[in-house]
């Protein structure tokens, strides 16, 4: 547990030497500004729900971009070697970085919640979907770091790294926009596995346990890979 | 204190360690000798866990691999060749990490170590520097107090030296001189005159196999390699001096060598026999009024057993 805090520290601390943390999330803020108010005062809603429909699909080229370097450096500069010839374990190597990645996506979101501040001012706005909105894209935020991790561990390139994490991610978030060209019996697990359903259900403040559930799964599906793809690629 | 048995490494189809045994025992100072791609770092990185085996088995003290990995990783300090470092941490932050993966929680003991080390590495100037800015030796030397950080009993260091300037490979070689009087350590190289001047123990290892294992000294003995005379004369005729030479004993090949000032005439005598010429060398040359400017038996014998065991069938 310790050490996965150190590794956790340690890269989230990363983030902000280097300067990807501040470009990746003034890309993060101009995209989804921009996005969200161009069409915000046409519909005139007192509400986030266009900002968090946009979620899933700037994520998933945005976590990829985060989570490239978190093996693939390692190995390319060599220190994966120091790393694993310490007293850490290959689970706590791949947890410590999977929290510092989630815990910098959340960081991103933080200046967002200031638009939900600005809209009180100019409407009534509900509370539950904006809190709702907020729990769902840091479980998105996991769901989707934990793919850029395993996609990050199958290489020492960055951006073969960054490319198969987007196309990860992105599978997952248009998933259940491919519905119809399913066969019929099918569809539902589709569905299911898709990212998009089970994260619109929670933004809209309805917290379900299978959405969690489904979250959490893909969390611990893709670092129990990442933990694999270490143990083989030794 | 180290048991290998039967270590073998397989990548994919290419054997890359062969069957090595071996036991090191506490406080040794080892050498690790070989030709590049001869399985030297294949061996060591085995030996810290990053890799595992093909077959065979390693203990170190009570503990073996693979079930005790992270006890055996907390007893050894590695540096891996050429230090591969954070580049964008400083240095002084790069060693606090290290410090906290390595299980040293209480600040105070933290910063006594720091200053331990800093002194033992000479660190001091550049704690605040970024990794990246550093030269060649600052990275090997930061990279060393990586190794040493909790004091470890066992230290494996891949090829410290290399890369490095003569000042910096005499100020690492002092480094592992001295830490050596209490610890363990294995370091791989392939610079001879280095693994004879701070090995207690050299295994010389080719295509991944160890084809010697001795003290330096015993290995010089016990190779049938011949042994070499150098001689330098000054004021004497090139055939003069070699006839007289020759005429020493007929076993002897005396060959002519580049001068090694103007001036002089040099031979290098080959002794295949065991005998000691040196004597009879010396009382021949002294009933002339040549003047010996050079007259040393040769210290490279090592090299000649390290080319002779590594580079047949090459």
């Amino acid at each position: 547990m310790k050490q996965i805090k150190n590794i956790a520290v340690k890269e989230f601390k990363d983030y902000f030497i280097s300067p990807i943390a501040y470009i990746v999330m003034s890309l993060f803020l101009i995209v989804t500004g921009w996005f969200f108010f161009s069409t915000f005062f046409i519909f005139g809603r007192a509400d986030l729900r266009d900002f968090f429909s946009l979620l899933p699909i700037i994520f998933s080229f945005i976590i990829p971009a985060i989570t490239m370097r978190l093996f693939s450096e390692e190995k390319n500069v060599g220190s994966y070697e120091t790393l694993l010839t310490m007293p850490v374990s290959f689970t706590e190597v791949a947890l410590g970085k999977f929290f510092a990645a989630t815990l910098f996506t959340a960081s991103m979101l933080i200046p967002t919640i200031s638009y939900p501040i600005f809209i009180s001012f100019i409407g009534e706005i509900d509370p539950g979907p904006v809190i709702g909105g907020y729990l769902g894209a840091v479980f998105l935020a996991a769901a989707y770091c934990s793919l850029g991790l395993f996609a990050s561990s199958l290489t020492r390139n960055q951006i073969i790294a960054f490319i198969i994490g987007c196309a990860l991610c992105f599978t997952l978030t248009i998933l259940d926009k491919l519905l119809f060209f399913m066969p019929a019996k099918i569809i539902s697990v589709i569905d299911y596995i898709g990212a998009n359903s089970h994260f619109s259900n929670i933004s809209k403040g309805i917290i379900d346990s299978r959405d969690i559930i489904y979250f959490v799964s893909v969390v611990f599906i893709f670092i129990f890979s990442t933990y694999i793809v270490m143990h083989e690629k030794n | 204190m180290i048991e290998v048995k039967k270590l073998t490494k397989y990548y994919k189809d290419f054997l890359a360690v062969d069957n090595i045994s071996m036991t090191i025992r506490k406080g040794e100072i080892l050498g690790l000798l070989g030709p590049n791609g001869a399985g030297k770092t294949t061996t060591l990185r085995m030996l810290t866990g990053y890799f595992r085996p093909s077959s065979g088995s390693i203990k170190i003290k009570n503990f073996k691999m693979p079930e005790d990995t992270i006890k055996i990783k907390s007893l050894i300090g590695y540096l891996p060749e050429s230090a591969p470092l954070y580049h964008n941490m400083l240095v002084y932050d790069y060693l606090e990490y290290i410090a906290r993966i390595k299980g040293i929680d209480d600040k105070e003991k933290r910063y006594d170590r720091f200053l331990q080390l800093s002194d033992l590495c000479g660190l001091s100037s550049i704690m605040a520097k970024p990794i990246a800015n550093l030269s060649k030796g600052l990275k090997q030397r930061v990279g060393l107090a990586h190794a040493m950080m909790t004091d470890p009993e066992i230290l494996i260091l891949d090829e410290p030296t290399s890369g490095l300037d003569p000042n910096q490979i005499a100020e690492i070689r002092d480094i592992i001189k001295s830490i050596g009087k209490e610890k363990t350590i294995i370091f791989s190289t392939h610079i001879l005159s280095e693994a004879e001047a701070t090995c207690d123990r050299i295994a010389i290892i080719d295509k991944g196999k160890v084809v010697a294992d001795d003290t330096a000294t015993h290995l010089k003995q016990n190779s049938k390699h011949n042994s070499v005379i150098k001689l330098s004369l000054k004021g004497a005729l090139k055939e003069d001096a070699a006839s007289l030479l020759q005429a020493i004993d007929s076993s002897l090949d005396v060959k002519n060598a580049d001068p090694v000032e103007e001036g002089l005439v040099s031979f290098e005598i080959i002794n295949s026999g065991n005998r000691d010429f040196r004597p009879d060398i010396y009382l021949k040359i002294k009933e002339t009024d040549w003047i010996i400017a050079q007259f040393s038996k040769e210290s490279q014998a090592l090299e000649k057993i390290f080319r002779e065991l590594t580079s047949k069938e090459a």
